[in-house]
């Protein structure tokens, strides 16, 4: 094991800052996915394993609507609509008839869903991966290396989607519903927000999110049914890490951990720098139980 | 004292009311009535269901058995936020606003209803203001912010954006000093003049019967007395039976 | 009062000796296909009733089960590669040593954690534990997982007599029977009413003066033993391990054969695993091996959730614990 003053030397600082770029990208795509998902928890207390199933379907849609018209933004578009409703209605189905039970049950009633859509998935489009093309080709010349654009687009494109979330659920008038839902939801219901209907609209919004996610992300990786499964698990770990309910500690918290399992994957290969993100919430979960981004609670 | 029983206007009428909380029994059949713009007081010691039957009549614990009518239309276990549109304010025990909303986005949370033009929402604004300058002083800080007698009065402004004909008070005055519970007197005493009728339930005996038409006494979950507020005095042996002071 | 009691003792004796004589003639009329169905049914039956000590007697949700069950699988496949002839003890006690440290090790970390969280670190260490299995091709074989033979019934070097499927499904059916005897025995003592009032009211049990930390870390443990135990027996009959057991989709099954046959009665998840199996062949052979079988099944779970949250055996679930 070399020295650490030997270490700092080797270290390859262009590449070290083509993976801080890349942690950034793949960070903001965990972070459009976990705002979906904090915001779930947050105002309705459920533990939404299907989210990773809604990311899944979004690429999917993403790849059918493609297909059939050669839009990416088109299928940008009408893949978030359509996932944020079919959210909705999941949510009308399954989830409304558990409100007010043991939360275990909706734990695994979001588990159910997710075998559902998988292997609807498989059933409907195989199991062989699909692809989609990047909207705009091209590259900039970085250090030694060709980064592609399409790269950054994500990364500016998700920090708008959630940029313009934030800004709604601020001044927006059915944002303050949702705030004021996921604070007390009694004293809302008491002050005439129809509480089980802003439940229905957050996780279409979250759902909607997470596809959006889905086509974004679609022209980097494969498109297959298995896809959702990293993604939730990775989703978890940054809405535990920021503080579940936290909307602007789980964007910190998917950018920091991104930025870690980035810079990890210089050492080490890519399959094994996912511990990175396991060892940062099991210290979370030791160390800083509420959030690392949350201020300790008085 | 059957006379009382009717008032001439009924708004809200509670009839044979029980709630349970899980296996414990809280209410034992309560039946009361308020008229319509009538200050009507709940008086008892703690525990006894008061808090607990403002809850069941706005629709926030289901009752088992008994029935709650609202100008004639039964209400019972309609959802709370129905019955806060229908104009039934609810101001909790220990206030809870949203205290990581500002001052104005509380109010604004029952401001803005479909129907209710800008200028109305302005005018309801302007005399909340009013009635509470600190508010305006304080509208764009974090409810979590403000003192406790400043918390109470967003409570009680907060129910007033619906536009009620009742408003349902919990304990208003506790943890208050002095000066403020007369504000909130004369605020009770506002919102009579306007015709909102209130159900106003304390352990402030003075408060009470100085503010209200009508008192009921509570005890073990059930009605044992009930009278008018002119008729009784503090030292009273039924309010010492009832409430110990 | 004693003589309702000896009722129901007469009455629960007298359907589990039926049951367990059923299961022992099963393997002599069935087919071979029905009669390894019926062996895997028991053993993801007992996988199932591990996580019940967890979810139906303390109310704690896991999805840890997975790393216990492939520790277990992994465990005897060691001692089956190392030691021959191949060892069934050795396997068995590699295997149950090898989930309890495990289970340990999870248990350390993730009781102090209430509901959610739990159910959370369960399920990443499941993953910790499967992404070591998958990488560490050298130790573990990596994707392609390990193959070895199976060991026979008795003391190598004294006398042994090799498995066939009758055999085999014998001693699966005594160590599942004995684990079910076992449990119930435990559930209803003083450490196992202690669990049920965590289940309860945690709250009121700490404030009474229990060290709950410590009676949680004992449950895990225990659920880690028999879920590993299942391992085992599943390395033995299939003769080979693969990380696919260790992922955490497996803990999930664990759990929905829990829920559908009924929390909180250990033998409910026997027939959850079995009701679930049994419809997944069937769907299988109706519309054929690419129907999403998981769709129909994925429904009736959710349906029971909702409609029948107590499952399938939930009505018998004071009658059991009795």
């Amino acid at each position: 094991m070399a020295s650490i003053g030997a270490i700092f030397q080797d270290l390859p600082w262009e590449l070290f800052i083509i993976q801080t770029l890349n942690g950034i990208v793949t960070g903001m795509i965990l972070a459009l996915i976990a705002s979906g998902l904090t915001l779930i928890f947050g105002i309705m207390d459920v533990v939404n394993f299907a989210h990773g199933e809604l990311f899944m379907l979004g690429a999917y849609t993403g790849v059918v609507v493609i297909s059939v018209t050669g839009s990416f933004w088109l299928a940008l578009i009408l893949a978030t609509l359509f996932v944020g409703l079919l959210g909705a209605a999941l949510q009308v189905a399954t989830l409304r008839p558990l409100i007010g039970r043991d939360p275990l049950t909706t734990i695994l009633a979001t588990f159910g869903l997710s075998l559902i859509l998988q292997n609807y998935a498989l059933w409907q489009f195989g199991p062989v991966a699909r692809k989609i093309s990047e909207p705009i080709t091209g590259q900039f010349t970085l250090f030694y290396l060709e980064y592609p654009w399409y790269r950054l687009l994500i990364a500016g494109l998700s920090a708008a989607i959630i940029g313009g979330f934030w800004l709604f659920l601020k001044y927006g008038k059915y944002g303050i519903w949702i705030r004021a839902t996921t604070q007390d939801r009694v004293m809302a219901q008491a002050m005439g927000i129809p509480v089980p209907w802003v439940h229905t609209a957050a996780f279409g919004i979250g759902a909607a999110m997470a596809a959006a996610s889905g086509v974004l992300f679609a022209p980097l990786v494969a498109v297959n049914h298995t896809m959702g499964l990293n993604w939730v698990l990775k989703a978890f770990i940054v809405v535990v890490v920021g503080g579940m309910g936290n909307l602007g500690g789980s964007i910190a918290a998917a950018i920091f951990v991104s930025l870690l399992e980035a810079y990890a994957s210089i050492w080490v290969a890519p399959s094994q720098a996912v511990i990175v993100s396991f060892v940062v919430l099991i210290l979370t979960l030791l160390f800083r139980p509420t959030g690392l981004f949350v201020p300790t609670p008085k | 004292m059957s006379e009382l029983d009717k008032p001439t206007d009924p708004l809200i009428t509670v009839e044979d009311l029980h709630t349970y909380y899980g296996k414990s029994h809280i209410l034992h059949g309560v039946s009361l009535t308020v008229g319509r713009g009538e200050v009507v007081g709940l008086l008892g010691r703690n525990g006894v269901g008061k808090s607990t039957t403002l809850k069941t009549i706005m629709g926030l614990v289901n009752a088992r058995q008994g029935m709650v009518t609202l100008d004639d239309r039964p209400i019972t276990g309609m959802p709370a936020h129905k019955l806060a549109k229908l104009g039934i304010g609810y101001v909790p025990e220990d206030r809870r606003i949203f205290r990581l909303l500002t001052v104005m986005e509380n109010l604004r949370v029952g401001l803005d209803r479909p129907g209710v033009s800008d200028a109305r929402k302005q005018e309801l604004l302007d005399k909340v203001f009013a009635y509470f300058p600190v508010l305006g002083q304080r509208k764009d800080q974090a409810g979590g912010t403000l003192s406790g007698g400043e918390q109470q009065m967003l409570a009680i402004a907060r129910a007033m954006m619906l536009e009620p004909k009742i408003i349902l008070l919990d304990e208003p005055t506790e943890g208050l000093m002095p000066r403020m519970v007369s504000q909130i007197h004369q605020i009770i005493d506002a919102l009579h003049r306007e015709g909102v009728a209130i159900l106003l339930v304390e352990q402030n005996v003075p408060l009470t019967l100085e503010a209200s038409q009508r008192v009921y006494l509570m005890e073990k979950g059930a009605i044992r007395h009930h009278a008018r507020s002119s008729e009784l005095k503090v030292g009273d042996a039924v309010i010492k039976q009832y409430l110990g002071v | 009062m004693t003589k309702l009691l000896h009722r129901h003792t007469v009455a629960f004796w007298t359907i589990f000796g039926v049951v367990i004589a059923l299961l022992i003639v099963a393997p002599l009329v069935l087919p071979t296909f029905w009669q390894r169905f019926v062996t895997e049914i028991l053993i993801w039956g007992l996988l199932a009733m591990s996580s019940d000590i967890l979810i139906g007697y303390t109310g704690m949700v896991s999805f840890g089960h997975s790393a216990f069950f492939g520790l277990g699988m992994y465990g005897a496949a060691a001692a089956l590669l190392w030691h021959k002839p191949a060892n069934l003890w050795l396997a068995l006690a590699f295997g149950l040593i090898a989930a309890a440290a495990v289970a340990a090790f999870v248990a350390y970390f993730s009781t102090r954690l209430r509901d959610i969280y739990f159910a959370i670190t369960t399920l990443i260490f499941s993953q910790i534990f499967y992404v070591f299995i998958f990488t560490s091709t050298e130790i573990t074989g990596g994707e392609n997982g390990l193959s070895f033979s199976r060991p026979a019934l008795g003391i190598p070097g004294v006398w042994t007599v090799p498995f066939n499927n009758t055999t085999l499904h014998w001693f699966v059916l005594a160590m599942v029977a004995g684990s079910y005897l076992l449990l119930r025995r435990i559930m209803r003592s003083p450490f196992g009413m202690v669990l049920q009032s965590i289940r309860e009211n945690e709250g009121r049990t700490r404030a009474i003066g229990y060290p709950i930390e410590r009676y949680k870390i004992v449950a895990v443990m225990l659920s880690g033993l028999f879920a590993g135990l299942a391992g085992v027996l599943y390395a033995v009959q299939n003769r080979f391990a693969a990380p696919d057991f260790v992922f955490f989709l497996v803990s999930g099954e664990a759990v929905i054969y829990n829920v559908m046959g009924g929390i909180g009665t250990l033998v409910g998840p026997i027939f959850g695993a079995a009701t679930f199996l049994l419809l997944r062949e069937l769907l299988g052979r109706l519309f054929g091996d690419t129907f999403p079988y998981l769709i129909p099944l994925g429904v009736i779970f959710i349906a029971i959730i909702i409609f029948l949250p107590q499952g399938l055996f939930g009505f018998a679930r004071r009658w059991l614990n009795r």
